[in-house]
């Protein structure tokens, strides 16, 4: 082993994340001291965001078979059969530390290795969405923070070339040291092409492909596993920088190289770099590694083994290829001007060898970096302060003065208004198959040479999960899902992103076991797999923690595109319908958070077996073709639904609506409950749908007609809003635009 | 018709173009690689939308400059003609095949949204189709699109009719709010003299089937088919 390396103690395990039984554990698993490789290699692999940790027992309660799953969670990416001979790839991750740190290239390099994670897997990316939080945005930082990430984002997007189909972006003041940027990519493969990431065949070759190799985002991964104290921003330097250029090149290579049948496995440079790969890709095949560094390309000079290890450097792939075929896909990769350098070979020994010159710098057992990596099942506290929040009833507050008043001001609440903005800057149409644009419930693609479609959406509640983690986590999947109702879909998978604070407070720890489990509950009694995910812990900043921020994306799948459903009005005379229950609460809602400045009560209850019915009996109307546009009821209650279905499309409508009481005038407008959906039913439709909501046995009723250019809403044959289309759809379209213009 | 989709490293547009030529307008295409100079068997030469070689230096520069664009004069004397789109119009800018530069958006941010178009020439073999004044909507998806010509640049573009399209509003009207980046004069899309180049930002192959939103792009490819059928220069080559 070299000498020059510094010697390895305690205190260096201890700064490099590790505890003190960790390290002995260390040292029990290789009989001796690490050596500074190696304790680099155990730092990267045993944080939290390479070995979940924390997070483990918890997320064994997802349901990850069913029989159209290709692949669960433990790849690169899940995958869904979608029948023919195609398959769905999905997958969402988050980059929140880095975007805080620098938010452009944080965020663009977030979409980069979301990208890669799902053309390892031999599948073509055709759609991203996105979803962010952000703190208060009368803050200037939070302007810089938005301006940084959605031109990352865009930059990044659009360069590579992969339409962004939706997505959603939500304020509150706990994430301003913090903001939140997930992505989620899905990607269309041949099932008889898909790749993994395994290092089989004893003897072959091991191929490192594509960027340089340079000291950025040295430790991501340990970072992206820690709180940040003050003077965060000076961890600049640990922050990847992006090529949307070369990840281009990369991808068309890889999909070439792939096609050429012969690549064994191939696994992204992400997190972790090529410590990661170069462990994870044998022990998932039951294999051992040897690398030789030297023959790594480098973009610096004098780069020890311990930084060509841990680099995070962008656009690179490790691939292991048949013996003897080396030559066709390098030629591959110098058609595309990458590098495609053999740096290692599969071996039978189970042991991870890195030799620099020839000299032997690390060896380690590839389980004990993976398979033996801690597991902890810490702690977990219900925080008291639950209670004080529960015991707030809103309607002790007194009613609004002006119902208008209070519309308008939920329609220009950041989080509800339009987010033109963000996705006028993102490409949403390359690839000439997004059939339903940004703007509507979920975003929907053609696939080509079928009459099928898919649908996609990301959801997350936090103000739900705050008060009630249980039924917040389920709430996100039951919402998730009903927006692909809304857009004619039936869901096929979940991926998710699960970001919350410090697993190491018990209190922390119980949300998220807590929303993990209503996370389980909702897809297992909804019957939609988790395929694939993401746990970002540790978002405190300065103390200050995030809020619960499960984020749910969602796939489902249209078999005949015409099926696709907008959320807007399209024709005055249509009938509207509520679909659905009464119960609506105004705890945790956005008329509470706007109106009366507080996220404090108790959620209206959630009924998973009608959840399931509603959005069955919306999917079959939709499937009738008796349906011209449905719309989830979320944040703001029907009123806001409403609303948004007279002016998020191409044209405005106006809609007169009697509205059924529920009791007091601001619950029955703005109170938020699951399992509603908002339809409207073109005339001639109208007795076969009320045909047809009788048989499927759901709550619903006829609640208004569409038409004029009026915003009228009636509870008790009184009117208690009655404004110009024109009106809402201003307050609506510069509500957030006014603090990033 | 025989067309040719050129793939820079970094296009992105090119499978959108094959698909729209294969299987919407059904006509004989290949795709051709940037190192290609051989283009003796195409009728037209399609530069698609992207990021050619990282869009580095300038949008469309190392393009501009590559083998396949400086085959382009050979081939436009021998009869053929050039569509570039997005980073085409770019490129075809930078390699001075078409006059004038694409500088960054007004607003200094991408912008990807549905435009209408002006015909202000209909006697193009891009446009004989069409009806001086007819409005087109398309869209257009570029952060670098805002077109730029000197006075001297813009007074012959004016007087030999160069300027194709311009953005205008629905209704077509010329007006500063339906110009999406600034363009001098909203121009949208300019054609050589000879009128064998047509350069534009908008995007005609995602305005090619209407479940997509609309097919007024399909009309540019119309009266360039009609124009050859018609003078019969694609039978003599």
């Amino acid at each position: 082993m070299t000498g020059a390396e510094p010697k390895v103690t305690l205190d260096l395990a201890k700064a490099h994340g590790l505890t003190a039984e960790e390290y002995d554990r260390i040292i029990q698993l290789l009989g001796r001291e690490p050596t500074y490789t190696e304790l680099g290699l155990f730092s990267a692999l045993w944080s939290e965001h390479c070995a979940y940790k924390h997070s483990k027992v918890f997320l064994r309660q997802f349901p990850t078979k069913a029989p159209h799953v290709l692949q669960g969670p433990g790849e690169n990416a899940g995958i869904v059969d979608l029948g023919d001979g195609l398959a769905l790839v999905l997958k969402m991750e988050s980059h929140n530390h880095p975007s805080f740190i620098e938010p452009f290239q944080g965020a663009a390099t977030g979409v980069g290795g979301i990208l890669r994670d799902i053309f390892t897997m031999g599948a073509r990316p055709v759609a991203t969405l996105d979803s962010l939080r952000f703190g208060d945005p009368e803050d200037p930082k939070t302007r810089y923070l938005i301006g940084g990430v959605v031109s990352g984002i865009s930059w990044y997007n659009n360069c590579f070339g992969v339409p962004n189909v939706g997505g959603e972006v939500a304020f509150a003041p706990e994430y301003r040291g913090n903001p939140l940027v997930n992505v989620m990519c899905v990607g269309l493969v041949r099932k008889d092409r898909i790749f993994r990431a395994r290092a089989e065949g004893v003897g072959n070759p091991v191929l490192y492909v594509g960027a340089k190799t340079g000291r950025d985002g040295i430790h991501g991964a340990t970072m992206a596993s820690a709180v940040f104290e003050e003077g965060a921003e000076e961890r600049r330097p640990t922050v990847q920088v992006g090529d949307p250029f070369t990840e281009k090149l990369l991808l068309e290579a890889c999909l070439e190289a792939m096609a050429t049948g012969a690549v064994v496995g191939i696994q992204d440079m992400g997190a972790a770099g090529l410590a990661c790969c170069s462990a994870e890709m044998p022990s998932r095949a039951g294999t051992g590694m040897e690398v030789e560094l030297s023959r790594v390309p480098l973009r610096e000079t004098g780069m020890t083994p311990y930084e060509i290890m841990l680099s995070e450097s962008q656009e690179r792939m490790l691939l292991v290829v048949v013996r003897g075929r080396e030559g066709e896909v390098r030629k591959v990769f110098a058609k595309w001007d990458l590098e495609a350098v053999e740096v290692g070979r599969v071996t039978d020994d189970g042991e991870l060898r890195v030799r620099m010159d020839g000299q032997l710098v690390a060896q380690v057992p590839v389980r004990a970096l993976t398979d033996e990596a801690p597991v902890y099942e810490k702690p977990t506290a219900r925080p008291a302060w639950l209670d004080e929040l529960h015991a707030f009833d809103p309607l002790d507050l007194p009613p609004p003065a002006d119902y208008e008043q209070a519309l308008l001001a939920i329609l220009a609440a950041p989080t509800v208004a339009s987010k033109q903005w963000v996705y006028r800057q993102y490409d949403h149409q390359v690839g000439i198959n997004t059939l339903v644009l940004p703007g509507s419930d979920g975003g929907v693609l053609r696939i080509k040479g079928t009459r099928k479609a898919i649908a996609l959406t990301t959801d997350g509640n936090a103000r739900s999960v705050l008060l009630d983690p249980y039924q917040g986590g389920a709430l996100a999947v039951a919402e998730a899902a009903r927006n692909l109702a809304c857009s004619g879909a039936r869901p096929l998978a979940v991926t998710d992103c699960l970001n919350f604070g410090s697993p190491e407070r018990p209190e922390i720890l119980w949300q998220f076991s807590e929303a993990v489990r209503g996370i389980s509950e909702a897809c297992r009694r909804l019957e939609i797999p988790v395929v694939s995910g993401n746990v970002s812990f540790y978002n405190e900043t300065e103390g200050q923690v995030i809020l619960p921020t499960p984020i749910i994306g969602m796939a489902g799948l249209l078999e005949d595109a015409g099926w696709r459903t907008t959320q807007w009005f399209k024709g005055p005379g249509d009938r509207i319908a509520l679909i659905g229950p009464e119960a609506v609460s105004l705890g945790g809602s956005e008329y509470l958070a706007t109106c009366g400045r507080r996220v404090a009560g108790r959620l209206a209850p959630l009924d998973l077996t009608l959840e399931r019915e509603v959005q069955a009996a919306c999917r079959a109307a939709i499937e009738a073709g008796l349906v011209a546009s449905a719309h989830d009821c979320a944040e703001g209650g029907v009123a806001t639904a409403l609303a948004e279905a007279c002016m998020s499309g191409p044209g405005e409508i106006g809609a007169d609506v009697a509205l059924p009481s529920v009791g007091r005038l601001d619950l029955t407008l703005f109170g938020e409950g699951p399992s509603r959906i908002v339809v409207s039913i073109p005339p001639m439709a109208q007795r076969h749908f009320e045909g047809l909501m009788q048989e499927w046995q759901v709550p619903w009723r006829f609640i208004g007609t569409v038409g004029g250019d009026r915003f009228t809403l009636r509870v008790r044959g009184e009117v208690v809003v009655n404004l110009p289309v024109e009106r809402i759809a201003h307050a609506w379209r510069t509500g957030f635009e006014r603090y990033v213009a | 018709m025989r067309f040719g989709v050129v793939i820079f490293p970094g296009t992105w547009s090119d499978c959108d173009f094959h698909f729209v030529i294969g299987e919407v307008l059904h006509q004989p295409v290949k795709y051709v690689w940037h190192r290609d100079t051989d283009l003796s068997e195409y009728d037209c030469v399609i530069l698609p939308g992207g990021f050619s070689y990282g869009d580095y230096l300038r949008a469309g520069a190392i393009a501009g400059r590559s083998p396949v664009v400086e085959a382009l004069g050979d081939f436009l004397a021998g009869g053929g003609f050039v569509l570039g789109s997005c980073n085409g119009f770019q490129i075809l800018c930078e390699a001075k095949l078409l006059p004038g530069a694409l500088l960054r958006n007004e607003c200094l941010q991408y912008r990807c949204q549905s435009t209408f178009l002006f015909v202000e020439n209909a006697e193009t073999p891009f446009t004989r189709g069409l009806r001086p004044g007819q409005v087109l909507k398309m869209p257009i998806s570029h952060g670098e699109g805002k077109y730029y010509g000197d006075a001297e640049t813009l007074r012959i573009l004016r007087g030999r009719n160069q300027i194709v399209f311009r953005y205008c509003t629905e209704a077509g009207e010329i007006t500063k709010e339906a110009n999406p980046n600034g363009s001098v004069e909203n121009i949208a899309g300019i054609m050589n003299e000879e009128g064998t180049v047509l350069g534009l930002m908008p995007h005609p192959e995602r305005a090619a089937e209407s479940a997509l939103g609309g097919t007024d792009g399909l009309l540019l490819f119309h009266s360039l088919i009609g124009s050859l059928i018609e003078d019969g220069s694609f039978l003599k080559r």
